[in-house]
């Protein structure tokens, strides 16, 4: 606590210093108590992102380099094996599609027969995962999308094979995301065999989620598809979550112990969708694609 | 007032790269042995210029790093105030330690920046295997002198023969 006019003759000293450092360790706590939860620092967030993203992209931009002379560099035969790969692909895909519209189609009509609300299909974007390493305390992701492109907070992420987590912060142009892996992330899911629902947390594991609340009778067997039940309201119903890899059922503890394996491949994925749940309840079959 | 006040450019550059390899990603295996390049860089300056790079700075670079890694607002912020006020505080001390001493120095303020970060996460509830708080220590430790070498070099070339 040195404030004397006199410092300044001693180079031992550096003016005011335990006052200046109580003010900014005061400032810090205000800053965490005000952001944690409640999110009212959303604009100063955005503030200091803009002075972070040139740097998030000029480390992101090599890697991104890398892909792009291994694209550009391919052969033409390499090139046209994928092109008819991608081509059988799409076919079966569109044959697949065909069976869809007719399944959709039929589903809507038994639904307006029950009277249910019908199910709109989702809006989907595909997004690049930056190349960024984030939070060393969470598994999470950098997306190069923000606000600017109507992201969320909450919204759910998917790849190919299935959910991958979920938006909890947006900047302006990139946004940081929780993988379902997280210990502190839990997901309402259902057994898509028999709609048995239940919760799949996180572990920390990237290649394991937990299922702790089942009990040893519970209908569930190795093998078993999980997906999305949409009942926490963040993510839409119907997405393949993970594939139950072991059931133990222990009788003498109340729940048995089931994990499962996540149907995406978290740790690979270099591109992933973002998905705007339809709104539902409004008129039948129109598809906003 | 040139060997303080002067060129600041070439310090914020060093921040810059400090920021760079803090989000640059590593295989998963090395991930948890990342060290701590922002503490690492803040601690040589403010052992050295303490009357430029002091617990403000530090404080904007660890809000940087908040936003950078999606952490708290204002955890690293805390940390790094922290552990540049000790720095600050002891910079005459520090700089005239051996380096044996100076690293198991460094060690100990690494730890200490470690612990904040531990705390506030146990407070807020975001639980964290182990090997994430103790593991960038010792990779800290272990790549000071090659951290300081490279810096006082910077330092050297700028801030001498005026």
């Amino acid at each position: 606590m040195v404030a004397s006019g006199s410092s300044n003759t001693n180079p031992a000293r550096i003016p005011a210093l335990g006052i200046r450092a109580l003010v900014f360790i005061a400032l810090s706590l205000l800053l965490m108590v005000l952001d944690h939860r409640q999110h009212y620092l959303d604009l100063v967030r955005q503030t200091l992102g803009a002075v972070v993203y040139p740097i998030q992209v000029v480390v992101d931009s090599p890697f991104r380099l890398w892909d792009w002379i291994g694209e550009s560099s391919r052969s033409r035969q390499e090139l046209q094996l994928e092109l008819s790969r991608l081509q059988a692909e799409r076919l079966i895909t569109n044959a697949r599609l065909q069976k869809l519209t007719a399944l959709e189609a039929e589903n809507a009509r038994l639904r307006d027969l029950l009277e249910a609300r019908s199910q709109v299909r989702d809006e989907i974007r595909v997004t690049e995962i930056m190349a960024v390493d984030a939070n060393p305390f969470r598994h999470s992701i950098i997306i190069d999308v923000g606000q600017r492109d109507a992201v969320y907070d909450g919204q759910a992420i998917v790849d190919a094979a299935g959910v991958v987590g979920q938006v909890i912060q947006t900047g302006l142009t990139t946004s940081q995301a929780l993988l379902i892996s997280d210990p502190s992330h839990a997901l309402p899911v259902e057994v898509n065999r028999n709609g048995l629902r239940t919760i799949a947390k996180g572990t920390g594991e990237l290649d394991r989620l937990d299922l702790p609340f089942l009990p040893n009778n519970a209908d569930i067997e190795v093998g078993d598809l999980l997906v999305t039940s949409g009942l926490g309201g963040m993510f839409p119903a119907g997405y393949p979550v993970a594939v139950v890899t072991t059931v133990n059922r222990i009788p003498q503890e109340p729940f048995a112990d089931v994990s499962a394996t996540p149907a995406a491949s978290l740790d690979q994925v270099r591109e992933v969708m973002l998905i705007w749940p339809s709104p539902g309840g409004d008129s039948a079959g129109a598809g906003n694609e | 007032m040139s060997s303080y006040g002067a060129a600041r450019l070439p310090v914020i550059v060093t921040i810059i790269v400090a920021l760079m390899l803090t989000v640059v990603p590593l295989p998963d295996a090395a991930e948890p042995f990342r060290p701590d390049w922002i503490a690492l860089t803040l601690i040589y300056w403010a052992m050295m210029l303490p009357r430029t790079w002091s617990v403000g700075s530090a404080w904007f670079v660890g809000l940087l790093l908040d936003v950078a890694q999606g952490t708290i607002l204002g955890q690293h912020a805390l940390a790094l105030c922290v552990v540049v006020f000790v720095t600050v505080r002891f910079h005459l001390l520090m700089r005239v330690f051996p380096m044996q001493q100076l690293t198991a120095t460094i060690f100990a303020l690494l730890a200490l920046y470690q612990f904040v970060l531990f705390w506030i996460n146990g407070v807020a509830g975001i639980n964290v295997a182990t090997i994430h708080y103790w593991a960038p220590v010792l990779a800290g430790t272990v790549l000071w002198p090659v951290v300081t070498m490279l810096l006082s070099g910077i330092r050297m070339r700028t801030y001498s023969g005026r």
